[in-house]
């Protein structure tokens, strides 16, 4: 046993710290830093940098133009963007569609769509929920009915990230209602400009737009956009969401965040008690979240390390649900450092306070706070990621 | 014990549910906060022609109490009495008791008026530790709606301390009759102060020269010369201001309590932070109850796997611990309120205190769980219950989190300790 990274892992590490060290845009950079809203082109300049450097897809392999990195390279890699502040790769093309495509499309789907996720051509979104189907997914109502060499699709889906900014969308349809729920449904690519594709923006609990409504009325789909076999769309989507919850552990992110919340804790003053940090109150709240960390990153190697002999299992629902409550406690805590200004919500406001001690950088905390309750809720909340672990782990 | 309100309170307390259940649905409610101010004058008018600005405050002064015994500046009275039971103020309890329930009200239609900082703060501070005149003048304005009041007191950098106060009021040298200060100084998130006519504001002020600073409160105007305001928007939805005092002149007649009171503005000003904590921990109970309507609603409409989810065990049971939350955050929302009339005072701040950290922990569990049980829908703009919980969450934050209060239990509780054995 060791827990050590080797010896060429840790030159990797920093051939990638060098890298992003040169090339990661200090516009992009100090965007993700501030945890403002994902601008468009600064992720596709990245995917085209990336892609230049033969780093376009560090979770594919070889053969289809990715990395061939193991997985404990991939964290590696995932762990110094963030540090780097490196704007991050929508995972709904690279992490998402791609690998169902690879092990369920069609040679001209994958000779087509590949390439294009690798250059940053595509942006794909994700058209799984729907109003009454959330944590119940198999109940989608979302219909596909042939018609000649198409399908017309009609229904709603909810939730779809960055919809707004997306070309492209696969959806789980269903292409038969007679059968049981999950024998059911199709998976289709389906492309944004289509008419009867309507993309309606859902405002966040912090006043931003990052999901979406998307509406499909008679969209005509050919036939040549089905993934697999129709009827089979279940068994895809449930590939898919192993590999949906292998980054959601998101430890660079947050070995990053609590970095930032150390400094915020040493800037930050309690009148003549000084910084924050000499608090052994809220230095006690630090270092119980740093532990929580700590746990989660060696847990983390173990299931990575499995997972390049034996493939996704269950844990990675431990990964998923330890990750989202991290992150939310690191913007809790943050929102807390400010005190009283917590209230200030300077993204609404055209005044800005004038203090002097201000901390400007940390303006968004507050709302950061809000938005983040996501996390536990999304890409399967926790209450499914356990009954995940009940029944494939525990068999209950 | 008694937990009733009188027949009369019940009905001014229901004129007051029947028209903010019409006057102030979600909807109103997102237009009031597009206002200027950040609220609607017009509620804010409504709620005194009601009775529920008045209601705390005597008849002789435009209210709907009785004239009962004037409360007393507490400092005067405020002694440890060496008695096993504290001694309660009666005027001063049911100040807080009918103070909670207004507030405990506007928490659940979430309104953004400045009841808490006029009435519960302000008002309460002037009709306890103000001269005669500040009374005759003020309170009858605050009754009928006419006067608002924001509290500048926090200072940069200073979170939620009470005893470092870095503003000054200098004496004026060679002032004629009228004794004269110049205040200068910086004050933060000062909510409200955007549309209130006057400010309070916490000053260490020089009583003749040459002696030390001691603390007072003052009462200005918020367009007085020297005073700039620089505005934003709160996360809920209402406004705050940064404030920069200038050399601001202010006389005897602005200090609350007149010259006699210069170096019992400390206590003056606890007191004040006291009751606005204690008026919070009650907002914050009405939104918590409300949180576990809306919660309640949702386990039980929301279908999935063809039941409401409402039906599945783990969900009923967190359900239960929102409630057993709420419930038990009631209570100590009802001690706070009981501690106002607490004439032992280090006894009122803890027990206030006491709530306060309570009510931060319940607030941040039951309002995550609220969340997390609405599912997506919970971190929309759309549905209400994310605002309840935004506002919840700030109620956390001002006048001292959670850190600040369990640790004045926590040396009250060291202080008190007579160890036998």
């Amino acid at each position: 046993m060791d827990l050590t990274f080797s010896h060429q892992e840790n030159q990797f590490r920093l051939e990638v710290r060098d890298f992003l060290k040169k090339n990661v845009s200090p516009h992009a950079a100090d965007r993700v830093a501030k945890g403002l809203p994902v601008d468009p082109k600064d992720v596709l300049d990245w995917q085209k940098t990336l892609y230049a450097k033969g780093w376009g897809a560090p979770s594919w392999p070889k053969q289809y133009g990715g990395t061939g990195w193991s997985a404990s390279e991939q964290s590696i890699f995932d762990e110094e963007c963030a540090f780097a502040n490196a704007p991050l790769q929508p995972p709904f093309g690279l992490k998402m569609v791609a690998p169902v495509l690879m092990a369920f499309g069609s040679a001209a789907q994958k000779d087509y769509f590949l390439p294009r996720i690798l250059k940053g051509e595509d942006w794909w979104c994700q058209g799984y929920s729907e109003p009454g189907s959330g944590s119940d997914l198999a109940s989608l109502k979302t219909k596909a009915q042939r018609s000649g060499d198409h399908y017309i699709v009609n229904g709603q889906k909810t939730w779809t990230t960055l919809a707004q900014h997306a070309n492209m969308i696969f959806c789980l349809v269903r292409t038969d209602s007679g059968v049981r729920q999950q024998e059911g449904i199709s998976f289709l690519l389906i492309d944004m400009k289509t008419p009867g594709v309507t993309v309606r923006p859902i405002i966040m609990i912090d006043g931003g737009h990052e999901i979406n409504e998307v509406w499909f009325d008679q969209v005509r789909v050919p036939f040549a956009n089905l993934v697999g076999e129709e009827n089979k769309g279940w068994t895809y989507a449930k590939y898919l969401l192993g590999h949906e919850r292998t980054g959601i552990a998101q430890i660079g992110r947050s070995k990053r965040e609590l970095q930032n919340l150390i400094k915020l804790a040493h800037r930050l003053q309690n009148g003549s008690k000084g910084a924050l940090i000499e608090d052994a109150r809220i230095r006690d709240q630090i270092a119980r979240l740093e532990i929580e960390l700590d746990a989660l990153e060696i847990t983390n190697h173990r299931v990575v390390h499995a997972q390049d002999k034996h493939g996704v299992g269950p844990k990675a629902s431990i990964l998923k649900i330890k990750g989202a409550e991290i992150q939310q406690l690191l913007t809790e805590l943050k929102m807390q450092m400010l005190g009283p200004y917590a209230s200030v919500n300077l993204d609404a406001s055209p005044q800005k306070p004038y203090m002097e001690h201000y901390p400007e950088d940390v303006h968004a905390l507050t709302g950061v706070y809000f938005n983040y309750r996501k996390t536990t809720i999304y890409g399967g909340s926790n209450e499914i990621q356990k009954n995940i672990i009940s029944k494939m782990m525990l068999d209950l | 014990m008694d937990f009733e309100y009188s027949a009369e309170k019940l009905e001014l307390q229901d004129s007051l549910v029947k028209y903010l259940s019409k006057n102030y649905t979600f909807d109103h409610r997102r237009s009031y906060s597009k206002e200027g101010c950040g609220y609607s004058q017009q509620v804010w008018t409504h709620l005194a022609e009601i009775g529920a600005l008045g209601l705390t405050f005597a008849q002789k002064y435009g209210g709907l109490a009785d004239d009962l015994e004037e409360l007393v500046l507490p400092n005067a009275k405020s002694k440890n009495l060496g008695l096993e039971q504290s001694i309660y103020d009666p005027a001063l309890t049911m100040y807080s008791f009918d103070s909670m329930w207004v507030l405990e009200t506007l928490g659940k239609y979430l309104c953004l008026e400045p009841y808490l900082s006029t009435v519960v703060m302000a008002g309460a501070t002037i009709l306890s530790a103000g001269t005669h005149k500040q009374k005759e003048q003020l309170i009858p304005l605050i009754s009928s709606g006419d006067l608002r009041i924001s509290i500048a007191h926090h200072e940069p950098m200073g979170r939620y301390q009470n005893q470092e106060i870095k503003t000054k009021a200098e004496l004026v040298s060679g002032a004629g009759q009228n004794t004269e200060w110049l205040l200068s100084g910086s004050k933060c998130v000062v909510l409200g102060a955007n549309a209130s006519q006057k400010l309070l504001v916490s000053a260490m002020t020089q009583k003749t020269v040459g002696v030390e600073f001691e603390l007072s409160l003052f009462l200005l105007s918020t367009d007085a010369p020297g005073v700039s305001l620089t505005t934003y928007e709160t996360h809920e939805g209402g406004r705050a201001s940064d404030i920069s005092l200038a050399n601001v002149r202010v006389s005897e007649e602005d200090l609350i309590g007149g010259l006699s009171a210069i170096g019992h503005g400390q206590g003056a000003l606890e007191e004040m932070i006291a009751r606005g904590n204690a008026g919070l921990s009650a907002e914050a109970v009405g939104i918590m109850s409300t949180m576990c309507d809306l919660t309640l609603g949702y386990l039980k409409t929301r279908q999935q796997f063809g039941v409401p989810i409402g039906k599945f065990q783990a969900l009923q049971h967190r359900m239960a611990d929102m409630i057993i939350l709420c419930e038990q955050a009631k209570s100590m929302a009802m001690l706070a309120a009981q501690a106002q009339g607490n004439l032992d005072f280090k006894k009122k701040i803890r027990d206030t205190s006491a709530a306060k950290a309570y009510i931060c922990q319940s607030a941040r569990t039951l309002g995550q769980e609220a969340i997390q049980l609405h599912g997506g829908m919970g971190v929309t703009d759309e549905m209400s219950v994310g605002h309840y919980f935004k506002r919840l969450t700030l109620i956390t934050q001002t006048l001292g989190d959670f850190n600040h209060h369990i640790e004045i239990v926590g040396d009250y509780l060291k202080e008190q300790a007579t160890p036998t054995n």
